[in-house]
């Protein structure tokens, strides 16, 4: 595996930048600037790149995407959420029509967040292509079929051109799909999720979104840790605060950044990737999380090899 | 089981404890903190944990505490915690525990504030 590519970061529910989110971004660079005049391009670009990333930057509003590129020619995506929007587009711009792909999508739960950009995914209506929709709920192509069906989309699902396959798989169950080992974890949110652990020859990646932690059960702890054990990067369901996560939301099937730094560090996981930001959250806020993260992993360290914490954002490409 | 030494002063019974609570010395800590929350009701002292001797707490202590804050609500007590060493008050801060348990700079001032 070569890259992991994130197109859609939020949870829940995608959103979007207001007018006045613009407006406060603007006005700080300018306060940035400070009456600074630029020449060039270069200088302005050098300007920008040097300002806070909630600044010059978004964490983006899509719901959850990633892409996994591998060693080979096919395509893995973890969760078909509204950043499949963006990635069915690039997908199109970057192979063309037609130019048959076979791409792998691996569906962590059928809450409509990680399935409403199936019907926005471009690549379904191209023939020649072929999609293999893999999960481990038993309803998986009805709830894929069912949000294409009249009143809830324009377009019936009869209508897409590829090849669409669906493969129940079973959790905790290695399957080799196109150079890359694949396994399946049962994870507690309603209705069930299931995290994946991606092994090729020389890197791993967890996707594990949607997902609670009991924390007072000791061997779910260490169930996860073997799930994350050595991963080059551990995708992190990070919603809430830890307080908010054991009360008042308790039971709300999500996890806390304070959970993923403690189980990526007793499995001695390389890099977090904090994900499926709560919609509520601005840039400052998402952004003030990452560096608390990063401080909370500084000073739990201990005997442990430092484990790198970024924050995913819609558009984030990281090199394995 | 955990030793948790406790002292009556100025109406406040203050519990000591001490170590690191991890997911491996939370379920001990709570079992321990158990006999404690069955007196924190009205008309009894409120309990202050006294958490200077703490160097390590992770997500599963913190969780007994928050459970520890409900129970002693439930029952119309008082549960407070004082005396953080820098490092766990940050994380304190950090998962916004803070937010949802009465944490105080010092025992004496917890006590004072606590305390009557």
């Amino acid at each position: 595996m070569k890259q992991v590519v994130f197109w859609g970061t939020r949870g829940s529910l995608p959103v979007s930048l207001s007018h006045r989110d613009v407006r406060e971004k603007i006005i700080a660079a300018l306060t940035a600037a400070n009456g600074k005049t630029f020449k060039t391009r270069e200088a302005l670009d050098e300007f920008v790149d040097k300002l806070p990333f909630s600044v010059a930057g978004t964490f983006g509003g899509n719901s959850s995407c990633v892409e996994i590129v591998g060693d080979g020619p096919e395509h893995f995506i973890c969760d078909m959420g509204s950043g499949a929007r963006p990635l069915g587009q690039a997908k199109i711009a970057r192979y063309g029509v037609p130019n048959a792909q076979t791409y792998h999508i691996f569906i962590s739960h059928l809450h409509w967040d990680h399935l409403m950009g199936f019907p926005y995914f471009a690549p379904m209506y191209i023939p020649g292509n072929r999609i293999v929709v893999h999960g481990c709920h038993a309803q998986l192509e009805q709830a894929i079929r069912l949000q294409m069906q009249a009143p809830n989309f324009p377009v019936d699902y009869s209508q897409a051109g590829a090849l669409i396959e669906f493969d129940i798989m079973t959790p905790d169950e290695p399957r080799y799909i196109a150079g890359i080992n694949v396994t399946p974890k049962l994870q507690m949110h309603a209705g069930d999720s299931y995290g994946y652990r991606f092994e090729s020859i020389d890197r791993t990646v967890v996707y594990s979104t949607d997902s609670e932690h009991t924390l007072e059960n000791s061997a779910e702890h260490d169930a996860f840790t073997r799930f994350f054990y050595k991963a080059d990067l551990v995708v992190f369901d990070a919603m809430y605060s830890l307080a908010e996560a054991v009360s008042v939301k308790a039971d709300w099937g999500h996890s806390s950044n304070i959970v993923g730094v403690e189980i990526c560090q007793a499995a001695s996981a390389k890099r977090l990737a904090l994900f499926h930001h709560e919609p509520v959250h601005d840039d400052k806020q998402l952004a003030r999380l990452v560096v608390e993260t990063r401080r909370l992993e500084q000073i739990t360290r201990g005997s442990h090899d430092p484990l790198e914490i970024i924050s995913a954002y819609d558009g984030l490409t990281i090199d394995l | 089981m955990m030793n948790l030494p406790t002292r009556e002063q100025a109406g406040v019974l203050i519990v000591s404890v001490s170590g690191r609570i991890d997911h491996t010395t939370s379920e001990a800590f709570a079992k321990a903190l158990d006999p404690l929350l069955d007196r924190c009701t009205q008309g009894h002292p409120p309990i202050l944990l006294d958490f200077s001797a703490v160097d390590y707490i992770s997500s599963a202590g913190l969780r007994v505490l928050m459970m520890a804050s409900r129970r002693s609500k439930a029952q119309n007590g008082s549960f407070a915690i004082a005396a953080l060493q820098p490092m766990v008050q940050e994380v304190f801060a950090i998962s916004r525990f803070n937010l949802i348990v009465p944490c105080y700079a010092s025992v004496e001032s917890a006590s004072k504030v606590i305390g009557s």
